[in-house]
């Protein structure tokens, strides 16, 4: 059914600064990349990434109103969640790199801990090292993590798609996940589409309805909620709007 | 034997009788392209209105029992002028696009027809009943007599183009309601919109589910009451009639032609069955007319009203 469950929040972690992790009483299994909609009772409903899923959990960064909102919730408040909807990201042989951008390490932690058994490397970038998160986290399950901030502030000064070729040049892996702001994941297909790699990315779009229906989080003639949010390189080579443009609620392009 | 599946609605002739609803996926040309690749026979486009809209907040789609979806999106769409835009060029679209049209008031609406003239829709339609968002549809006060024969001829005064109403199942004077239609000019009625609006409440919190608290009702629970209408206006008017409303299967579409459709409309189906459940229901239909001895869909159109 197509309805929120609403849950007890059962914990609270603080991830850093602007993020947290709300936990509940429940059980889930789902695919690394899947989402859920998470309904703050009478206020919205947003898409979140699974983050943990025995106990249920979700990992929220402040991004706007809707999640300055979501961050006020305490241990014992009532959230609605219906999913896990879409497709997730796929394993795909023995050695594989993550590519995270800021909040998008959050699906690729869950995912580092679902494929735990092949070789892991992950590059973990974000603005400082106070955005970072998730690194302990991936510790356990990485066997080699980059860390790369914008101002060097923590690991190296550049961009996570820079240390990506830099380890193309040398090695090769099964696959690249990336999950992170639309410019660097187009930029991570680019490259690994240089290097001849597979590369599975997750999208977001503004999303409605969650289930491909309303249209919405339509990018070329796919919907990001039923189809993706997670796609190879054979489909990412065919969107045309894939790091050009998103829609903003009304339908509006807005243009990266 | 076979089996012709091509009707003709208003001028317009459609390689089967299926076509997407508004409301449903139009947002892109694009994505138009793919139902119509997965077998429509003409597709709807989003309501368009002069200004940008976000809609009503989210949830604005859930489900309220196994065969009953509530709705209150609240036409969001980017407004006329990026209509425009989106759908500038349809030259090589394969089926016949419908623009689907709302406005506040007859004004409104005639400005709408005026303004899309440069588009390559090869249909019109205007929404006279939604039952969720201040301003239009019922809300607006458009569902009487009065109201549909004042918004239509004004439409009808500036478009050539085949001209579709959109009419709520809310009301009881269906009939009277679909004749003002006719003789302001329409050329075909769709019915129906969705029905209510009805409104599910989460108990753990006490609150209302959908964003705007209340929502329009569609899905297979909506089919007997759409039913119902398509078989009453077929009795108020000559024009054809597009019937929507709980579409799943070919049997459903069969049975709704027998009320007096000549083609249906599909919406909240995509969800039980996918795009695909354009092609399926064609199947279906053409199955349905093999057993039984008809040649062409036509001849079904309208079979209840025999005495």
């Amino acid at each position: 059914m197509e309805i929120p469950e609403v849950l007890e929040i059962k914990s609270v972690i603080k991830e850093n600064y602007k993020t947290k992790t709300f936990f509940f009483n429940k059980k889930i299994e789902a695919e690394p990349g899947q989402f859920l909609m998470v309904w703050i009772p009478g206020i919205d409903e947003k898409p979140f990434a699974v983050s943990f899923e025995n106990p249920l959990g979700i990992t929220v960064g402040r991004v706007g109103s809707f999640t300055t909102q979501l961050l006020k919730m305490k241990k014992g408040d009532k959230l609605g969640i219906r999913g896990p909807y879409g497709n997730g990201f796929k394993l795909k042989g023995k050695e594989i790199c993550l590519v995270a951008g800021g909040r998008g390490i959050i699906p690729l932690a869950f995912l580092a801990e679902k494929f735990k058994k092949v070789d892991i490397t992950a590059i973990v970038g974000a603005n400082t090292k106070d955005d970072l998160f998730f690194v302990k986290r991936l510790k356990k399950y990485c066997f080699r993590i980059i860390v790369v901030t914008d101002d060097g502030s923590s690991g190296i000064k550049g961009f996570p798609t820079d240390s990506l070729k830099d380890l193309l040049e040398k090695e090769k892996f099964d696959c690249v996940y990336t999950c992170g702001p639309e410019i660097m994941m187009k930029k991570v297909f680019d490259i690994c589409e240089n290097y001849n790699t597979e590369c599975q990315a997750s999208l977001e779009r503004y999303m409605k309805c969650g289930f491909g229906l309303c249209g919405q989080c339509c990018i070329d003639d796919i919907r990001i909620c039923k189809d993706g949010p997670v796609f190879n390189s054979k489909q990412l080579s065919k969107l045309t709007e894939f790091g050009v443009f998103e829609r903003d609620k009304s339908g509006k392009k807005v243009y990266f | 034997m076979s089996i012709k599946l091509d009707v003709e609605l208003a001028g317009l002739r459609l390689r089967n009788p299926t076509i997407l609803a508004s409301g449903i996926l139009g947002i892109s040309k694009k994505i138009l392209e793919r139902v119509a690749k997965s077998g429509a026979g003409a597709v709807t486009t989003k309501s368009i209105t002069v200004k940008p809209r976000g809609g009503h907040n989210n949830p604005i789609f859930i489900q309220s029992t196994k065969e009953t979806f509530l709705n209150a999106v609240g036409y969001s769409n980017p407004g006329l002028k990026a209509a425009k835009k989106e759908f500038e060029d349809l030259s090589d679209f394969p089926i016949p696009v419908i623009g689907s049209l709302v406005g506040e008031d007859a004004e409104e609406f005639a400005y709408l027809a005026e303004n899309i003239k440069e588009i390559g829709f090869k249909a019109i339609e205007i929404v006279l009943s939604c039952p969720h968002t201040p301003g239009y549809g019922l809300l607006g006060g458009h569902g009487t007599p009065e109201a549909t024969k004042e918004i239509t001829s004004a439409v009808r005064k500036k478009t050539k183009l085949p001209l579709f109403v959109k009419l709520s199942p809310n009301v009881m004077n269906l009939g009277e309601v679909a004749k003002a239609a006719e003789k302001a000019g329409a050329d075909a009625i769709t019915a129906v919109n969705t029905l209510g609006p009805g409104m599910v409440i989460d108990v753990e919190t006490a609150k209302p589910i959908l964003g705007f608290k209340v929502g329009g009702l569609s899905g297979p629970a909506l089919k007997p009451i759409a039913m119902r209408c398509v078989y009453d206006i077929y009795k108020a008017v000559k024009i054809p009639i597009i019937g929507v409303g709980g579409i799943i299967t070919g049997k459903d579409a069969v049975e709704m032609m027998m009320a007096g459709a000549s083609a249906v409309g599909i919406g909240t189906g995509v969800y039980y069955r996918g795009m695909n459940i354009f092609k399926e229901v064609c199947d279906e239909i053409e199955e349905f007319l093999e057993s039984h001895g008809y040649s062409n869909v036509k001849k079904i159109i309208g079979l209840a009203h025999r005495d």
